[in-house]
């Protein structure tokens, strides 16, 4: 009688054993980079390339800005191994949620990077002096125009011109508001400290905005329905980013990505660390892997978007650089008004005005 | 001993369904109910209040989209027993044997696909440089290209489609069970096809017309994709919103508030139909 429990315990126990061993085995065998990014940032040559080198297995998850301080917020920062979030959007979520880790410059080959930009991120990823960014790709937001319309818009607000009524699609995201702020001839970014600045600027745009919602096709909310808009000649003007337009330039000459007269919108993506990330050594390999040039050349030859990579646009696609260079000569690029860190806050604000927008009729 | 036993095997059996209904329904639900009440005072004090709720009446957008959402889902069930109903009928009372398995399956067919690859089905016919388009020029019909997507009507017609089926099972569930005798004898007795209709068929219906009315409205009020892929810039479904807050803002407390809301005027308009139409929850689903 008394023997019986015993032996039941005995065999829970070992199964607990044999359970935790074989769990711990298989975390310990296949070592794995759980890697969240944009679509076009991990091609599948590259990953299987890396794949072969390190042994590591690559997991991808493709995601944008918001969907991934929402996935990394609601776990604490766990889930994931690395981050690609846009600079701008690090430190103000850093502070509210705490989801990432600093990241430690030692272990990356900083001589890859361009100098510049590796400056420009650590300004504004910085916080109580650890940094939480390194750059990884930069490009655009700016004006998709087909050629038929290409002498009216020129700028965010010519979208609005009755001209091409019925023919537009942009976003109804912040890089929408922002675009039409500096159209408009306010400068948005010098008021992102001065809230009630940055009310009444949004104000002006948020009208602008309804009394354009009749000129709009419709809103466009990922990139592929876009691209199937312009193709189709559905939609000849659009506000959206840099890649998309060197994309469907490369199949009709007749598209092309304009920088706007008010100035192209510059972000600059980055590799961020999730605090709760269980692979950090292969975050830093998987950074140093792709920032090598002819590997970040791969990733711009597929995304259309250029990396900080230093000394990788000479293994671009000739043609992506000639589209390129077209999109951009030397006071267009100047003109590239960049990102600054937002403030917190600021985005409470945005998001009313666009749903009032939406709601609008 | 031997109650004791059949206690056992109904607890057993009961288990899996009662974590589900805790575990997935009720605590997520709570958990929600908690958050909506919550005031983000900064970003690591919070209080509790009732914040969330007044923005919903002070801000005329989220009711305006609330009240859309709710009507448009209306008249979505309604179109949709509308059409589902002579559908229903058919296969129940007048196909006969092998054509009846088919119809079934006709109307099950689209179902494989995922609602997504169906929406796009839609968007394709529908669109400016679409199917639909291209044939009322080839027809001489149009003068040039035709919008038809990105409007109510859109979103309208994807609904109805992607409720269809939800409408139909239980109708012909029930029309099953019916006597074509009493039709017999509703016309023998004098009535027209107007008075059979509605003293005999929509009353013997009833069950199955409450049932397919709740999970087509449910679905409705509740659905994503169709809304937003083809209601374009006026899409403005109350789903789209609650997302919105949660991803696109990280207002988890304001999302939370909208969905308890939503669950709440779901919640209504069913006891309300149940109400008028004098059922009750355990007639219409049993």
């Amino acid at each position: 009688m008394d023997s019986q429990p015993r032996t039941i315990l005995t065999r829970t126990g070992a199964l607990a054993a044999f359970l935790t061993a074989a769990v711990f085995s298989t975390s310990t065998l296949a070592e794995e980079l759980r890697l969240i990014t944009w679509g076009g940032y991990a091609p599948d040559d590259v990953v299987a390339q890396f794949e072969k080198e390190t042994g590591i297995d690559v997991k991808i998850t493709l995601s944008n800005n918001e969907d991934m301080i929402s996935k990394l917020r609601a776990t604490g920062g766990a889930g994931f191994d690395l981050a690609q979030p846009s600079q701008d959007r690090i430190i103000g979520v850093q502070r509210q949620f705490n989801i990432y880790q600093p990241i430690d410059l030692g272990k990356i080959d900083t001589d890859q990077i361009q100098p510049s930009m590796l400056k420009a991120t650590e300004k504004s990823t910085s916080l109580n002096g650890k940094q939480y960014g390194v750059p990884a790709v930069w490009g655009t937001s700016g004006l998709i125009v087909n050629k038929d319309v290409a002498d009216t818009v020129t700028d965010y607000t010519d979208l609005c011109d009755d001209a091409v009524a019925g023919k537009v699609s942009y976003r109804l995201k912040r890089p929408t508001l922002i675009g039409f702020a500096f159209a408009l001839g306010e400068d948005p970014f010098a008021a992102y400290d001065d809230k009630d600045k940055y009310q009444s600027i949004l104000a002006k745009v948020e009208d602008k905005l309804i009394d354009c919602k009749a000129n709009v096709k419709t809103y466009w909310t990922g990139g592929d329905q876009l691209l199937a808009l312009m193709r189709t000649g559905e939609v000849k003007a659009a506000m959206a980013w840099d890649a998309g337009g060197w994309k469907l330039h490369g199949e009709n000459p007749d598209i092309s990505f304009v920088a706007p007269k008010s100035g192209a919108l510059g972000w600059i993506d980055t590799f961020a660390l999730p605090r709760r990330s269980e692979n950090v050594d292969a975050a830093y390999k998987w950074i140093n892997f792709v920032m090598q040039p002819e590997i970040a050349a791969k990733i711009t030859n597929q995304s259309g978007n250029f990396t900080a990579s230093k000394g990788a646009d000479e293994f671009v696609k000739a043609d992506l650089r000639d589209a390129y260079r077209q999109s951009f000569d030397e006071k267009a690029l100047n003109n590239i008004k960049w990102y600054p860190p937002v403030p917190p806050g600021l985005e409470a604000m945005e998001g009313q005005v666009l749903d009032r927008v939406q709601a609008a009729n | 001993m031997r109650s004791s036993a059949s206690k056992l095997s109904l607890c057993l059996l009961m288990t899996p369904f009662v974590l589900w209904i805790v575990l997935l329904v009720l605590l997520p639900h709570l958990q929600m109910l908690r958050v909506s009440f919550h005031v983000r005072e900064s970003w690591d004090t919070v209080t509790l209040g009732l914040e969330q709720y007044q923005n919903f009446f002070s801000e005329s957008y989220y009711w305006r989209t609330f009240v859309r959402t709710g009507v448009m889902s209306l008249f979505t069930t309604f179109l949709t027993l509308v059409i589902a109903f002579p559908i229903a009928w058919y296969i129940a009372q007048l196909a006969r044997g092998r054509a009846k398995g088919f119809l079934f399956l006709a109307c099950l067919i689209p179902f494989w696909a995922s609602e997504l690859v169906r929406t796009y089905g839609w968007m394709i016919l529908l669109r400016e440089s679409g199917l639909f388009s291209t044939w009322l020029q080839a027809l001489g019909l149009a003068d040039g290209p035709v919008e038809m997507l990105y409007n109510d009507a859109a979103v309208i017609i994807g609904l109805v489609y992607n409720g269809l089926l939800f409408m139909v099972v239980p109708l012909v569930t029930t029309l099953d069970g019916m006597d074509e005798n009493l039709v017999e004898a509703g016309y023998d007795l004098g009535g027209n096809h107007w008075t059979v209709l509605r003293e005999i068929i929509v009353p013997w219906a009833m069950p199955g017309v409450v049932s397919g009315c709740i999970v087509v409205f449910m679905l409705t009020l509740g659905s994503y994709l169709t809304p937003i892929l083809m209601g374009g810039k006026d899409s403005a479904w109350f789903t789209e919103q609650i997302f919105t807050q949660f991803i696109t803002r990280f207002n988890w407390e304001q999302g939370a508030a909208l969905g308890v809301l939503l669950l709440v005027l779901s919640s209504v308009i069913v006891w309300l139909g149940l109400r008028v139409t004098g059922q009750n929850l355990r007639k219409v689903m049993g």
